[in-house]
């Protein structure tokens, strides 16, 4: 009984952190005014990276850097067309998915000829921390976890200071909130927006990374498949704060834990793997028609920002 | 949407798709691919040939719905990214009539089809409910909406279609199939099949639609401005609800035409098939009208059946055509196009003063 609860747990976090920190990345470009379709892209292209930096290098905290990097490379052309274009958003957020899975796809297939990376053989290895790993139950899971747990924690404890406590917060949630009242008050809607748009995508990168270089050890057009969707739903079932993302992400990862361990704990005899992978997407339709309305969305949440207008 | 009715939408589409092709070749040739010979063989292996177009027909047959899916959407101000999941919901209505129900032939084909299409508009219907009614982003529910639709099909393919020990469902019967036998034989046997047709009227009946009748109007009206279109006694709820119900089912139209047409069963799915994401760019490059979008739904099938040839010419992998794909909903969305005439026309015009 033990071991299990021990598993389920493990595999919860294991599967919780690339969504909380895509999640993050959503959540400073939405805050900012600017939808996050894109997500997904990013994650892609991260994982993309990471394995193949980590091929070439033999060290995946090279990759991870390198995967960051591409996320913010990535995340330029959506900030361009979006804020200084005016284009819709969800629009280009399509276009940046449509990118990056054929630009990653087409590029393995030239680089190995084949449908998937090498297995990455060093990979980003769990952590246990002195100590605390021994505590049972949450040690093995929580204080023996993948660097980018740790590194995800970290994350969300620095956007909540980083979004409420600091100038720079404020005024990116007041960019989002009330775009003209924030240029009147002599912020720049631009520069915070491109700003917050970059960051996501470095933030949604290393979520990707997670996935090719933590969990998984290659890449493939499989990779990511859909996780970054998930993110977004994590983020507005956690009603665009830091914490309630987290929250949802967690459990979103515990769903995908039930459905990966249902056979060997018994619940696939009486449910479905399919209906628990289901049960993220319901629950945010749920919540969406029910308690989390458009009265929580940023305000400005995917209008562009037109000087001077009303 | 309405940038693309200020300037002609014929040159904004030109010079988006020929930048795209520039993006193209620049990974073609960065990646040591020739570009010439790759879109030589792109465009030769899907049109030359009687059975190359035919399978082009095919290819292009649900993009043309889809694609109208979207532009109707857009019309009334709406974004049905959910084209996706209608689709997989519609395969499986049409499946199950095709496999569960025994009618004469004809009938059951005409059965099949609707029912796929019904299946799409309910799928369609609920982000449509819950924007009008609890003012919920249709996006959100709609991306949600695809991958329940793509569980709920695989978990009853798994467990309750499939034949023992596959992972794949009986085939429809003849009499439920859109493949004919006249059409196969015009295009030297390849697998194009009446769902074309079906493309064709929707195409039409979306112009007379929007554009001959009071609730055409209406719909559009809501899509240029809801508060102006409320103010008039429109009722803007139910011309939302309504919006998306007509979409889902182009959409569903087009899940029908894939399953009793070209696959004529369904198999577990890992990912989608993206086709209903491709109706996006469709509509964007068709500037949402009927007629652009069987046009840009022609060019993509064309990319996409073509890819395979250039694969096999050139050696170029096929995921190239997403990225070109891409690169045409990038540069129509963010109207490169009407920035670089704009520029033209100031330095013709600082030239003449």
């Amino acid at each position: 009984m033990i071991d299990m609860l021990t598993n389920i747990l493990q595999t919860t976090v294991l599967y919780s952190t690339p969504l909380i920190l895509a999640a993050m990345g959503g959540l400073f470009s939405e805050r900012s005014g600017v939808v996050n379709i894109g997500l997904e892209g990013l994650m892609t292209m991260g994982a993309f990276i990471a394995a193949i930096t980590s091929l070439s290098t033999g060290n995946p905290w090279i990759g991870l850097i390198a995967a960051m990097i591409a996320g913010v490379i990535l995340a330029l052309p959506h900030a361009v067309a979006a804020i200084t274009f005016k284009a819709d958003q969800v629009v280009i957020g399509v276009a940046i998915n449509f990118l990056a899975l054929g630009l990653s796809v087409y590029l393995v297939k030239f680089m190995y000829d084949a449908g998937q990376t090498p297995t990455v053989q060093k990979k980003l290895e769990a952590v246990a921390i002195p100590g605390l790993s021994k505590i049972p139950i949450l040690g093995p899971s929580i204080f023996q976890a993948s660097p980018f747990t740790y590194i995800a924690i970290v994350v969300v404890i620095l956007s909540y200071i980083i979004l409420y406590k600091t100038t720079f917060g404020m005024r990116l949630r007041a960019v989002g909130e009330h775009p003209h009242a924030a240029e009147t008050a002599g912020i720049s809607v631009i520069a915070m927006r491109y700003t917050a748009v970059l960051i996501s995508g470095a933030l949604a990168a290393i979520g990707g990374a997670c996935l090719s270089i933590s969990i998984g050890s290659e890449f493939n057009q499989g990779t990511v498949a859909g996780q970054g969707f998930i993110a977004l739903a994590a983020l507005i079932f956690g009603k665009w704060n830091p914490f309630g993302a987290l929250g949802a992400a967690t459990f979103f990862g515990f769903a995908v834990a039930l459905s990966l361990m249902g056979q060997l704990i018994g619940l696939s005899k009486y449910v479905p793997s399919e209906v628990l992978s289901m049960l993220p997407y319901v629950l945010t339709i749920i919540a969406l028609a029910s308690f989390v309305g458009r009265a929580v969305a940023p305000s400005a949440l995917g209008k562009p920002f037109e000087k001077g207008s009303r | 949407m309405s940038q693309l009715n200020k300037q002609s939408t014929i040159v904004t589409a030109l010079i988006s798709i020929f930048l795209a092709m520039i993006i193209g070749s620049i990974a073609m040739q960065v990646a040591g691919y020739n570009p010439f010979a790759a879109y030589q063989a792109l465009f030769v292996g899907s049109l030359f040939q009687a059975f190359d177009l035919g399978e082009t027909i095919r290819t292009t047959t649900p993009l043309i719905l889809t694609g109208l899916a979207v532009a109707i959407a857009f019309r009334t101000g709406l974004f049905n990214i959910g084209v996706e999941g209608q689709m997989i919901v519609a395969q499986l209505a049409s499946l199950l009539v095709g496999i569960k129900l025994n009618l004469p032939p004809v009938l059951h084909m005409i059965v099949a089809v609707l029912v796929g299409g019904i299946a799409g508009a309910i799928w369609g219907f609920i982000p449509g409910f819950l924007k009008a009614v609890r003012g919920v982003n249709e996006v959100i529910i709609c991306i949600m909406m695809n991958f329940i639709a793509l569980y709920l099909s695989n978990v009853l393919v798994r467990n309750w279609l499939s034949e023992q020990g596959t992972d794949s469902t009986p085939k429809i019967p003849e009499s439920a199939s859109l493949r004919v036998d006249f059409l196969s034989e015009m295009f030297d046997s390849s697998r194009v099949h009446l769902g074309i047709i079906i493309a064709l009227i929707m195409a039409f009946v979306m112009y007379i639609l929007l554009w001959k009748t009071k609730r055409g109007y209406e719909l559009r009206a809501v899509g240029y401005n809801p508060s102006a279109a409320e103010y008039a006694g429109i009722n803007v709820k139910r011309n939302i609800i309504l919006s998306m119900v007509i979409s889902g089912f182009f959409a569903g139209l087009a899940g029908a035409g894939e399953l009793l047409g070209t696959q004529g069963y369904m198999a577990i799915q890992s990912a989608f098939t993206g086709i209903g994401f491709d109706g996006i760019a469709v509509a964007l490059l068709g500037a949402n009208t009927p007629i652009g979008v069987i046009l840009a739904a022609l060019l993509f099938g064309v990319l996409t059946y073509g890819s395979q040839n250039m694969e096999h010419v050139a050696q170029v992998p096929p995921e190239l055509i997403r990225v070109v794909v891409a690169a045409i909903i990038f540069f129509v969305a963010a109207n490169i196009s009407g920035i670089l005439l704009g520029a033209v026309k100031k330095k013709r015009r600082a030239k003449e003063s």
